[in-house]
């Protein structure tokens, strides 16, 4: 296919996918679920791609991307929450004289920059993640494999004890939790927001500095001997890997309105590992496709199977809530079953690839005679 | 070098003059490949140095427990502590092959050859990601080309390394040590599992790169064809001992080399 076509396609995708958006934008009340669970889903793709270049293409299998979450949510949150509400969110014990003079002199900051304060909030929770990580990284990149996911998943543990602790009573309102924070203004923002996060990781991952990540992920004492380094390399993945996760964690607090240390359990990492795992190890697309698609499925599609169902008078059994997450499991089971690596293994979308496809189904259509596809 | 009790590489000590071919070899478990992992910084000698273009780049002395145990008999020889990671070994311009080929199974011959330039690559990683360092990119990706050209590997660029076949994944596994620019080549068993008509294809290749690429070559081998051929002087190790070194033609014709090989006679009438 020539460069010039794809771009032509990839255009009309871009727009497709805009005007979508702009139309459930325009109608978001007749259409909320699927605007909440997109929204949730874009978030979610942003650390999903973020755990992928840690994971799928650097080799690191760490399980700390709650535990960098968390922080992005409660910085840019600490951001977000309006001057005057403030007091009302910190009633039982009190706000933290840090935060306040960080919140006044916020207030005295010139209106562009109020402006663009949401932004500001979430790459600062994103340095503060990242600096976490440079900070853990040093004794825990030492380790590999299995070893490096539990000493990941301590710390992510260990990051939400703190928060929930009555120390942090006057910065993180323990177990409370902060609430009000500043929304999204649209769902184009959020895609925006998203689209740049994972485009700058697909850039990376395409660079001189992506390969050699690869290079890692496939053989450490090689890439040793052709001159990598190994630490400082791993690092720079973790950093940059967590840096993102803390951006969708922030985004994550933004969606919610109101957030608490039990949102960001290791449960919400299994999440995020069972999207990457889907979507293809390796994969950034992959990624993509699945967060959305499993978000999809999970708080939408799959709800018809929470409500008692009647048949006349017959009551279908087994249809009641819950019964969702035991298809939701069954659906899983499959795919792992028939995709072994993922829905699209460690292949990234291509129109090349989508044209290949489209014609092997063709081919097989016309010669079986039949007219399924045309 | 020493292990714990065993003495794995024991007062070894040889040199490789600029673009000479030298060979080591051995019989299995001599320690060859334990004094090409003290070279390249995958192991700190015990006790020892190595020098390169005469500049000290590892040194060692034994240290903590190793102080009672050590076995060897040049204690008190060194006393400085030089220590270099195998990346910073490859910066100084020496590069090696494995035994086992360790190439990037899941990337194709032309990415593994690319990420070797990478350690050349002067941009940081944001200025890589936002494409800044466009010019040096291109740049590397030439290099690559140029070097995949040059080592008939042209028309596989695009295959997945493991995909190759043996005696290309060898030879990849070469270009991709050219590719960091090396001076010296460290070859660990060029020629392992290879039939004999590839051993000899193999010879020409070794011929023909250190003349192309003006380079100092040291390998391991078992291939006595091979080296013989292509070898300036050979060193003999057996049970971490130095036996024997010279020229070829000294080697061939020193007992105890022969010994070593085949077997004391007094083993083969038991």
């Amino acid at each position: 296919m020539k460069t010039s076509k794809k771009v032509i396609y990839s255009l009309i995708l871009a727009v497709i996918t805009l005007a979508f958006l702009f139309f459930l934008e325009s109608n978001k009340a007749k259409y909320g679920m699927a605007y909440t669970v997109l929204t949730k889903g874009i978030i979610l793709a942003v650390v999903a791609v973020s755990m992928n270049l840690v994971t799928g293409f650097t080799g690191l299998f760490s399980l700390g991307q709650a535990g960098f979450m968390a922080i992005g949510a409660y910085v840019t949150a600490i951001f977000l929450i309006p001057m005057n509400s403030i007091e009302e969110v910190y009633y039982m014990s009190g706000v933290s004289p840090s935060i306040l003079a960080l919140k006044s002199w916020l207030e005295t900051t010139p209106s562009w920059f109020q402006a663009m304060l949401p932004y500001i909030a979430l790459i600062a929770g994103g340095l503060v993640a990242a600096l976490f990580a440079a900070l853990i990284g040093i004794p825990v990149l030492r380790l590999k494999s299995d070893y490096l996911a539990i000493a990941t998943l301590g710390f992510s543990e260990i990051i939400r004890a703190i928060i929930s602790s009555p120390q942090m009573d006057t910065i993180t309102n323990g177990s409370y939790g902060l609430k009000k924070i500043q929304g999204f203004s649209s769902l184009i923002q959020v895609f925006l927001i998203a689209a740049v996060c994972i485009a700058f990781m697909i850039l990376l991952i395409r660079s001189t500095y992506g390969r050699a990540f690869k290079a890692i992920r496939e053989d450490e004492i090689a890439a040793e001997a052709m001159g990598i380094n190994l630490f400082k390399h791993k690092s720079m993945s973790f950093i940059i890997g967590s840096f993102f996760a803390a951006v969708s964690g922030g985004m994550l607090a933004m969606f919610m309105r109101s957030i608490d240390a039990k949102t960001f359990t290791v449960s919400l990492t299994y999440d995020i590992l069972l999207i990457v795992v889907i979507g293809g190890i390796g994969s950034v697309t992959g990624s993509i496709l699945s967060s959305i698609l499993v978000t999809v499925c999970k708080e939408w599609w799959l709800r018809f199977f929470d409500n008692p169902l009647y048949i006349g008078n017959f009551q279908v059994p087994l249809f009641r809530t819950g019964f969702r997450m035991v298809i939701f499991s069954v659906v899983l089971l499959l795919v792992v079953l028939f995709y072994q690596r993922g829905l699209m293994g460690r292949n990234e979308f291509s129109w090349d690839r989508l044209a290949k496809s489209i014609n092997k189904l063709r081919s097989k259509s016309s010669s079986k005679g039949g007219s399924k596809i045309a | 070098m020493q292990f714990g009790g065993v003495v794995a590489v024991d007062n070894l000590s040889l040199e490789v003059n600029e673009n000479e071919i030298v060979s080591l070899i051995g019989p299995n478990g001599a320690g060859k490949t334990t004094a090409f992992n003290v070279i390249t910084g995958v192991y700190a000698p015990t006790n020892g140095a190595v020098y390169f273009k005469d500049k000290m780049i590892v040194c060692n002395y034994p240290k903590g427990p190793m102080k009672k145990i050590y076995a060897g008999q040049n204690y008190g020889k060194y006393t400085t502590t030089v220590k270099k990671t195998p990346d910073q070994i490859t910066k100084l311009n020496v590069a090696r092959t494995f035994q086992n080929i360790r190439l990037f199974k899941d990337l194709t011959a032309f990415e593994n050859v690319l990420i070797a330039k990478h350690m050349r690559s002067k941009a940081n990683w944001l200025s890589a990601t936002l494409c800044l360092n466009y010019k040096e990119e291109q740049k590397m990706q030439k290099e690559a080309l140029e070097l995949l050209d040059i080592l008939g590997l042209m028309d596989v660029k695009d295959e997945i390394a493991s995909s190759l076949p043996y005696g290309q994944q060898r030879h990849l596994e070469i270009a991709r040590a050219l590719a960091t620019e090396p001076e010296l080549l460290l070859l660990d068993e060029p020629a392992a599992g290879m039939n004999p008509q590839e051993t000899q294809e193999l010879t020409e290749f070794i011929h023909d790169i250190r003349s192309k690429f003006n380079l100092t070559i040291f390998v391991i081998e078992h291939h006595m064809d091979l080296v013989m051929e292509i070898s300036d002087r050979i060193y003999v190790l057996d049970f971490g001992k130095l036996i024997a070194s010279g020229v070829p033609e000294e080697i061939q014709n020193n007992q105890q080399v022969i010994e070593a090989y085949l077997g004391v006679p007094d083993d083969d009438e038991e």
